[in-house]
């Protein structure tokens, strides 16, 4: 038996069309050369303030937080497929909750975007091991077919 | 050297230092997809940034698309957008 579209797979898993995902992974010593290398240009145009305040706050965790940060915020632009729309970086922020978790907050035009596309749940899991970071994010969407919302 | 061929040098001048591609930026057609080439979400920001340096520009959020650094091509448009406005 074969589910989806892959006609060479198997087995696919049949997942609802209002459901996407989003990955990224990030090599944190090439985020920590770009923090060398542009300093405040490249901190400042991609993180917010409370993202680097919460990236400061962990000694010697800086470039590690950031690299994680930044794969959530291109795994919510996979998973919104946002990758043509234009916005900027900090309109993505990860929170920190206070049970220890993260989760993403959508500012300006991303969120009217994502309000657009009818988005009901973003969900996010960071995740870190030696050099490299990885985000993983899952949106969840009223309409069955949110590109025709697009 | 015209103007546009130094404009198309410096991109490649970019690209070569901030692109991390796995060909040899010398041998791109103007036209080839650079993401294709080995460019990954976060070398395409450097990319960015090193232009901002470069050429004394800065991208709008709005230009902040993956097609604008696409290739050389659409690279080229984009200064050239930014620097006539």
């Amino acid at each position: 038996m074969t589910l989806g579209p892959c006609a060479t797979a198997a087995f696919s898993a049949k997942l609802p069309a209002s459901l996407r995902v989003g990955f990224d992974l990030v090599q944190i010593s090439r985020i920590a050369g770009s923090i060398e290398q542009f300093g405040n240009r490249f901190t400042h145009r991609l993180f917010t303030q409370g993202e680097r305040d919460y990236a400061h706050s962990g000694e010697g965790l800086y470039a590690e937080r950031l690299a994680a940060r930044f794969a959530a915020k291109e795994a919510t632009i996979k998973a919104l497929r946002l990758s043509e729309a234009g916005i900027g970086w900090r309109e993505i922020e990860v929170c920190k909750l206070q049970d220890g978790g993260c989760a993403v907050a959508l500012h300006g035009r991303t969120a009217e975007l994502a309000k657009g596309m009818g988005l009901d749940q973003i969900a996010l899991s960071l995740s870190h091991d030696g050099d490299y970071a990885g985000a993983f994010v899952t949106a969840l969407y009223r309409s069955s077919d949110p590109t025709s919302l697009i | 050297m015209n103007t546009t061929e130094k404009v198309e040098a410096q991109i490649r001048t970019v690209l070569r230092d901030h692109g991390r591609l796995n060909k040899n930026v010398e041998l791109l057609d103007s036209d080839t997809d650079l993401y294709q080439a080995g460019m990954t979400s976060h070398a395409s920001v450097n990319v960015m940034l090193a232009l901002e340096g470069a050429f004394d520009v800065e991208f709008p959020d709005h230009m902040l698309k993956r097609n604008v650094f696409n290739s050389i091509q659409s690279i080229r448009s984009a200064l050239s957008e930014l620097t006539t406005t």
